[in-house]
């Protein structure tokens, strides 16, 4: 329990440092949301400045970021310029429809990369290995940007899939439940799109962990005892291959949120990836913060429940 | 060529392992060839011992791996006959060395520490090669395993049973090693310097307890080991190997008192020389250092 | 070789080094007590076999003698100066009295260097000579320990075991060392070589007067090369005599014990032969 207490203690002082940096960065970036509003001849500099005023935007560094911080300890995350509404709310909706892409997309990705590893693996060296080895490299060269286009243009060219968003126009207004079947439709393609983009690494990860096993002594001494291959493969193999493993997950979920951007702006998906991109382009600073810190969030976590998850598996790892 | 370490065809009452010629080449896909082990024959027969003995580079773990079809089909060519109770081990399907392998012929490798599966529980590692060989259901099993480390005097059973391997010391690990090989009851035991990895109080309780098993299940061991002490501590009768040849065989003293071979001589006698006589531990008593 | 009245080169006293390692996720700390207030006295000329099980500390004693380890207490003299006393740039020139061989001559000769840039470091290091005279030195000690010359360009990946631990005793004795330490340095290697390694041991100690401290796990390893012997059991040395009385007269029962887990080869077959015949 120490040691989950010490990590969390980490985990805090690290997000403090990004959000600290995070509003460095916007603060020094040129520019800020106003600026379209001095280029309009109609409104004069006084009210510009008025508003700027208001806002809060003409105060020094230290004390917008203590207010925010202070804010933000209400549970207040702040004003967005841009949609006129409060953060929080506005980052919430959008939190869970990313977070219902990058689960699905994580799930496709895992449940495709552990059998295509473990099999590419169990058969290193032919050719079903060797052709396997071609594919992930090509996924891989292949940008997510490109990939996520791809998409785009099958579901454009054959009708199979809706083209975009996440749910029909008119479904919208249904319970969540009676549109699920509508969404799981919309979310095939940008789920299958983050896990096409993810794939290579996973499976290439498992298969090397799972070869490190199966090249281990104690693998050649339970063969030697008379132990079937595929007890070997599942039942001695595969639980020493999850140790690295373990930490991919996490590594992976971690990562999942910056992956998802590009596909969900170029499949219209409403998550925090267009979000961000707009918020951005308009200096909607409060947005950009609450997005960035977000995500954030979401990496520390995942690495903590990579190290909760080792923790519990590898008993080499506890201490007696 | 003499069969050195072979019996005659009339004395091969109970020969549980009989091997002819056995030649194991290295480099088989256009890499350098090398032979590992040329033309080896020899026999052994039921509740004997019989010692292979030789440095590091002779052979001899070649030869063990190649006896159970451990070797990898890509880096090395393993030919001529290996017959375990009736059976031809040579050139036979994955599928039937499987059933072999620790059900008539086991092996004990040198290094517990790798050889146990360090995230599994020894207890289950034990179970699992019961499972292996019988239709039993896991319980039944479990319970076999247990019974087999209380034959191998490791209790109390129940924490042994659900330790891992990093948990126990290098003599209760080989002893876990050791109890995996003759859980189904082999015929014949290959063990590959059991020993080496132990330090010499270990290694004293795993001599007496190979010694001890021995007896008890009557089964034949292949002692595979650089050490002359080990070997006569153990062994009924010794084959010298040195560059994949069995150079010389006979019984400890026999090599001892009367080897055919230089090399023979230089690896016996190298640690024998006699502890002093009298006059001069006499004399070397005074010389304790008084500080 | 029983030079009964040699002067002591090196005199440990009092010799501790402690351990403290922590574990990273639960906290505790633990001590690790590998040398405990050790005596030992090293006779000039001689050869000096320390013996214990593994965990004994025989390492780390041999590690400070060799100043690469720094005990928690204790004194080591030299000729009565005491090393661990001395400042940086003496101890630099100490260095080069004591050197250490290792198990293991793969792990300790750089991959990336030849056979002549291998021996040639310590000289490097030390400043000694100039170039074209340390390249004279190196194919001297190469011939030295019988390796031929023109292997001189060789990568150590090209030598066999036995020719790698021939190639870290010529480094070892480009600096003209008084005391040599082998930590279990012939244990790797097959009968051949470890005769030639003996043998060439040998000849430069009665060549040169060489000191040497040879480590092992095995009493038996011992009774060919040793002079004296010192027993060493969790950190502290138990029992130091000449040879011949360890074997023949041990009085600790540590030793007693040592010497009945490992009888040599001639009682076993004597016993075995007795117990064939009942």
């Amino acid at each position: 329990m120490k040691f989950l207490g010490r990590r969390f203690a980490h985990a805090i002082l690290l997000l403090v440092g990004i959000s600290i940096l995070s509003f460095a960065l916007l603060q020094w970036a040129p520019g800020s949301f106003f600026d379209s509003m001095r280029l309009d001849p109609r409104v004069s500099a006084q009210t510009v400045n008025g508003m700027r005023a208001e806002y809060g935007l003409d105060q020094p560094f230290m004390v917008r970021y203590a207010r925010w911080i202070g804010s933000v300890m209400k549970g207040d995350m702040g004003f967005s310029l841009a949609y006129g509404t409060s953060v929080g709310p506005l980052l919430w909706t959008r939190a869970k429809n990313t977070l219902l892409l990058t689960a699905s997309g994580t799930l496709i990705a895992w449940l495709m990369a552990v059998p295509i590893g473990i099999w590419s693996a169990a058969r290193k060296g032919t050719l079903g290995d060797k052709v396997c080895g071609v594919a992930t490299s090509t996924l891989l060269m292949i940008p997510d940007l490109l990939l996520a286009l791809m998409l785009l243009l099958l579901a454009v060219r054959t009708g199979w899939f809706p083209t975009g968003g996440m749910i029909s126009v008119g479904a919208a207004h249904s319970g969540f439940w009676s549109a699920a079947p509508d969404i799981a439709r919309h979310l095939i393609l940008p789920a299958f799109g983050l896990a096409l983009a993810t794939l290579p690494i996973l499976v290439r990860h498992v298969r090397s962990a799972m070869i490190d096993a199966l090249e281990s002594p104690f693998i050649q001494a339970a063969r030697g005892h008379g132990v079937p291959r595929s007890r070997l493969l599942f039942r001695y193999a595969l639980p020493a291959a999850s140790n690295p493993l373990i930490s991919l997950l996490g590594f992976s979920i971690a990562t999942m949120l910056s992956a998802s951007v590009i596909i969900e702006v170029v499949l219209s998906w409403p998550g925090l990836g267009p979000l961000m991109v707009q918020a951005i382009l308009a200096r909607d600073a409060y947005v950009v913060i609450g997005v960035v810190m977000l995500s954030s969030v979401s990496l520390v976590m995942g690495n903590l429940v990579a190290d909760v998850l080792l923790f519990v598996s590898d008993p080499r790892i506890r201490v007696e | 060529m003499e069969t050195i370490g072979a019996i005659s065809g009339d004395d091969c009452m109970g020969s549980v392992l009989q091997v002819r010629n056995l030649t194991i080449e290295y480099g088989v896909d256009g890499a350098e060839q090398f032979r590992a082990v040329d033309g080896v024959s020899f026999d052994v027969t039921r509740g004997e011992v019989v010692g292979l003995m030789g440095e590091s580079g002779c052979g001899k773990s070649s030869t063990a791996l190649g006896l159970l079809g451990l070797l990898s089909r890509r880096s090395a060519r393993v030919s001529g006959s290996v017959v375990v109770g009736g059976k031809e081990l040579i050139g036979v399907s994955e599928s039937d060395l499987q059933e072999v392998r620790g059900s008539t012929i086991s092996l004990v490798f040198q290094e517990p520490g790798i050889s146990l599966n360090p995230v599994m529980r020894v207890g289950s590692q034990i179970a699992e090669v019961i499972h292996a060989h019988r239709s039993w259901g896991w319980k039944r099993c479990r319970a076999e395993a247990e019974g087999v480390l209380e034959r191998m005097g490791l209790s109390p059973v129940e924490r042994i049973y659900s330790a891992y391997p990093h948990q126990l010391s290098g003599g209760q690990r080989q002893r876990i090693a050791l109890a995996q090989a003759l859980c189904c009851k082999p015929a014949i035991l290959v063990a590959d310097e059991p020993t080496a990895s132990l330090d010499a109080r270990s290694q004293a309780d795993f001599l007496a307890l190979l010694r001890g098993l021995k007896n008890e299940l009557q089964i034949s061991i292949l002692l595979i080991s650089h050490s002359p002490e080990l070997q006569a501590s153990l062994a009924d009768r010794i084959m010298v190997m040195k560059d994949g040849h069995i150079i010389e065989g006979g019984s400890i003293e026999k090599l001892y008192e009367n080897p055919a071979h230089d090399y023979t001589r230089a690896m016996l006698r190298r640690t024998t020389r006699s502890r002093v006589g009298s006059e001069e531990a006499d004399f070397v008593l005074q010389g304790q250092f008084a500080e | 070789m029983n030079n009964a009245y040699n002067t002591a080169l090196i005199r440990v006293r009092g010799l501790s080094k402690e351990y403290v390692q922590r574990s990273p996720l639960t906290r505790t700390k633990f001590t690790i007590h590998a040398l405990k207030n050790l005596n030992l006295t090293l006779r000039r000329g001689a050869t000096l076999a320390i013996v214990g099980e593994s965990g004994a500390g025989k390492s780390t004693l041999v590690r400070c003698l060799a100043l690469i380890e720094k005990p928690t207490a204790g004194e080591i003299f030299w000729n009565d100066v005491d090393l661990l006393g001395l400042k940086k740039d003496e101890l630099f020139a100490m260095r080069h009295k004591i050197q250490i061989i290792f198990q293991d001559p793969t792990s300790a000769l750089n991959p990336g260097m030849t056979a002549a840039e291998i021996v040639e470091e310590p000289l490097t290091i030390q400043g000694i000579g100039a170039s074209d005279e340390r390249r004279t030195r190196v194919l001297e000690l190469m011939e030295q320990v019988g390796l031929p010359a023109k292997w001189a360009g060789k990568l150590p990946m090209e030598f066999s075991g036995g020719q790698r631990q021939r190639l870290a005793i010529a480094r070892a004795l480009a600096l003209e060392p008084e005391l040599l330490i082998l930590d279990e340095a012939l244990s790797n290697l097959d009968l051949a070589n470890q005769e030639m390694i003996l043998q060439l041991l040998r000849e430069l100690q009665a060549a040169h007067g060489l000191t040497y401290v040879y480590v092992a796990h095995d009493l038996n390893m011992v009774e060919d090369v040793a002079d004296e012997v010192a027993v060493m059991y969790e950190g502290q040395i138990v029992e130091q005599k000449y040879a011949p009385a360890i074997f023949n007269h041990a009085e600790h029962p540590y030793t007693q014990e040592l010497l009945a887990m490992a009888p040599p080869l001639k009682s076993i077959i004597a016993a075995r032969r007795e117990w064939d015949c009942l």
